[in-house]
């Protein structure tokens, strides 16, 4: 009886390797990172994470900060989660999940605090609130909990840079427009403002939230009219 | 006439047809011809005349119902210049001042407004529609005369693109394109729309000691005011361009109710809240915290109707037909609490001292759900009447 069983096993084992091992970026798994910046984005598709998009995109640097910090914790929780898939009790993966994204939010945190004081400081209670930040958990539940851990680290890496992107075009309009500067460095010349004599003067309603969800609302304007995938009946 | 029709039947009108070199502009064609000719588009299936009025004179009974309200606006902004800087002037000159002040603001939101709406309308194949002719000059009219140019512009292609375009053009939009415009500019440029300097022109500096502020501003400030009534209602005091005069306003709210063109419910039922919320506020002023408040509180409520743009927002903002409510019941709640919310804002909030603004675009966000709920009322009655005929029967 054992002699059988162990034939079966070195059978499998045999069946197994003889599958053609996948490359690392293969078509599929390009896809997976290219998928969600575009056809498949987790704000303007999907329209998840939006709060955070609304609210730190009024200056370039904590949109690029908070997008890094997703970045991190996206891809890390990503694979944790993906490696530890067989062993969480499916009634408890919620839970599961938490700890490990808050463990890594926590991490991210102090690395703020400890090197980057100021943005940490403007980006206040929203780096706490990625732990509930919707794409996350929704790549967790929905990508990791089912797939190797390579594929997951793609796939996190592909949604943070699909919310980066829009996180970053957003705040780049909103500090020009509103406060005339880029990265905190004046590209509008002064000499321009009415102020000094000139004719321009800086958008204060682009320093308000309303604005930001105008702003993702254009993008997801000229993304469904360009993108013939997403025209809907 | 005649020869410039058939200029434009034999010579323009072919390159635009299908087929034509400039088919891509033919909106852009129709636009015009239509507005200036009668349209001869062929019934196609069986007629359903119900009435001359189609949306191009519609809009211009709108149009005729303003000019009171741009004329006097005109000879104010001259009359508050010269006043401002002390100076001696005859009526023609301030009537000359001012037009030279306004005009070219009415010229750039026509512009800018249309250019938006005619690029919207070719790239989408679509019929350009009229919805912009009040809208345009509706935005001079509510802006502060020392506005700089560009600000306008910017004020009325925000308006048309992302108060009317987005939703589908004339006819669907959820706010009153108008007022989107005022508000983009009045939280874009806080200090060109507010405060005590933007009301007047002073070019060559005012007077010593001279106060710019509207009757609004010093209410909020002090709780009073050194305007009479009396000039107020006139329209003798600095404010937005067409806004101060409560006559030449009741003059064009006139036309529109005896056209049937603006709905006088709405701009009664307005009229009650805002009396309403006024006497409210008469008689808790006791009660008020500080005494700048309490003045503004116990400012009488019938002159809280003719200070601000309480009179014209409630003429020619709240009635748009577009934006406001549809059923007739629907109508009074609509206005009633559009002039209840307006003093309300007003006083209790004088960092927006245009509380008549921001209670119309509340109140155009809830003109759906009170349709909604006075079609489904009128819908129980009738069922209830159904049941009791059937029962008795």
């Amino acid at each position: 009886m054992a002699e059988v069983l162990d034939k079966k096993e070195v059978e499998k084992e045999q069946l197994v390797d003889k599958k053609p091992k996948e490359p690392l970026f293969s078509k599929k798994n390009r896809k997976l990172i290219t998928d969600p910046l575009n056809d498949d984005n987790p704000i303007t598709v999907q329209v998840l994470g939006i709060c955070s998009a609304l609210a730190i995109t009024v200056k370039l640097e904590p949109a690029i900060v908070m997008s890094l910090s997703v970045l991190f914790v996206l891809a890390a929780g990503n694979v944790i989660i993906s490696w530890m898939r067989n062993l969480i009790p499916n009634r408890i993966r919620i839970i599961v999940q938490l700890v490990v994204v808050a463990a890594l939010v926590v991490l991210v945190d102090q690395v703020l605090k400890a090197f980057v004081y100021d943005v940490s400081k403007q980006l206040s209670v929203f780096v706490g609130l990625i732990i509930t930040n919707c794409i996350i958990m929704g790549r967790l539940e929905a990508f990791a909990l089912g797939n190797t851990p390579w594929k997951s680290f793609l796939d996190g890496l592909g949604n943070a840079f699909g919310y980066a992107w829009i996180l970053v075009t957003v705040a780049f309009f909103r500090e020009l427009l509103g406060s005339g500067t880029l990265l905190g460095i004046h590209v509008i010349p002064d000499s321009w403002y009415i102020a000094n004599g000139g004719f321009y003067s800086n958008n204060g309603f682009m320093l308000f939230p309303p604005m930001a969800l105008i702003t993702v609302g254009i993008i997801i304007w000229v993304q469904r009219s360009r993108n013939t995938k997403l025209i809907e009946e | 006439m005649k020869a410039l029709h058939n200029y434009i039947e034999e010579k323009i009108k072919p390159s635009f047809e299908e087929g034509g070199k400039l088919h891509k502009y033919w909106p852009v064609y129709d636009g015009f011809y239509t507005f200036l000719f009668v349209p001869a588009h062929p019934v196609e299936s069986g007629a359903h005349v119900r009435d001359g009025i189609d949306l191009k004179r519609t809009m211009n009974t709108v149009i005729m119902a303003l000019i009171p309200a741009l004329l006097f606006g005109m000879w104010n902004v001259g009359y508050q210049h010269y006043n401002a800087i002390g100076e001696d002037a005859g009526f023609w000159m301030q009537f000359g001042f001012g037009a030279w002040k306004v005009l070219p603001i009415v010229i750039v939101s026509y512009a800018a407004g249309l250019g938006a709406e005619f690029l919207f309308c070719v790239i989408k194949g679509h019929q350009i529609n009229e919805g912009y002719l009040v809208s345009g000059m509706l935005i001079p009219l509510i802006m502060p005369v020392d506005i700089p140019l560009w600000m306008v512009a910017v004020s009325a292609i925000f308006a048309v693109v992302i108060g009317k375009e987005v939703f589908g053009g004339t006819g669907m939009n959820i706010f009153n394109p108008a007022l989107i415009a005022r508000a983009f500019a009045f939280f874009a440029y806080p200090t060109y729309m507010s405060g005590d300097k933007v009301w007047i022109n002073t070019a060559g500096g005012a007077v010593d000691g001279f106060s710019g502020a509207t009757i609004l501003g010093e209410l909020a400030t002090s709780g009073t005011t050194h305007y009479s009534p009396l000039e107020a209602f006139i329209g003798m005091i600095p404010g937005s361009i067409g806004e101060t005069s409560v006559i030449a306003i009741l003059i064009g709210a006139g036309l529109l109710i005896f056209t049937g063109i603006g709905s006088w419910k709405i701009m009664l039922s307005g009229l009650v809240g805002g009396a309403t919320m006024g006497i409210i506020f008469n008689l808790v002023a006791p009660y008020a915290i500080t005494p700048s408040q309490q003045a503004f509180m116990a400012v009488p409520f019938w002159q809280q109707l003719i200070f601000g743009g309480f009179a014209f927002g409630v003429v020619f903002m709240a009635t748009d037909p577009v934006s406001g409510s549809q059923t007739e019941t629907g109508k009074w709640i609509y206005g009633f609490l559009i002039g209840f919310l307006a003093i309300m804002i007003r006083v209790f909030n004088p960092a927006y001292p245009e509380g008549v603004m921001l209670a119309i675009l509340f109140m155009n966000t809830m003109a759906p759900l009170i349709d909604h709920y006075v079609v489904e009322a009128n819908i129980k009655k009738r069922q209830k009447r159904l049941a009791l005929k059937t029962a008795s029967a």
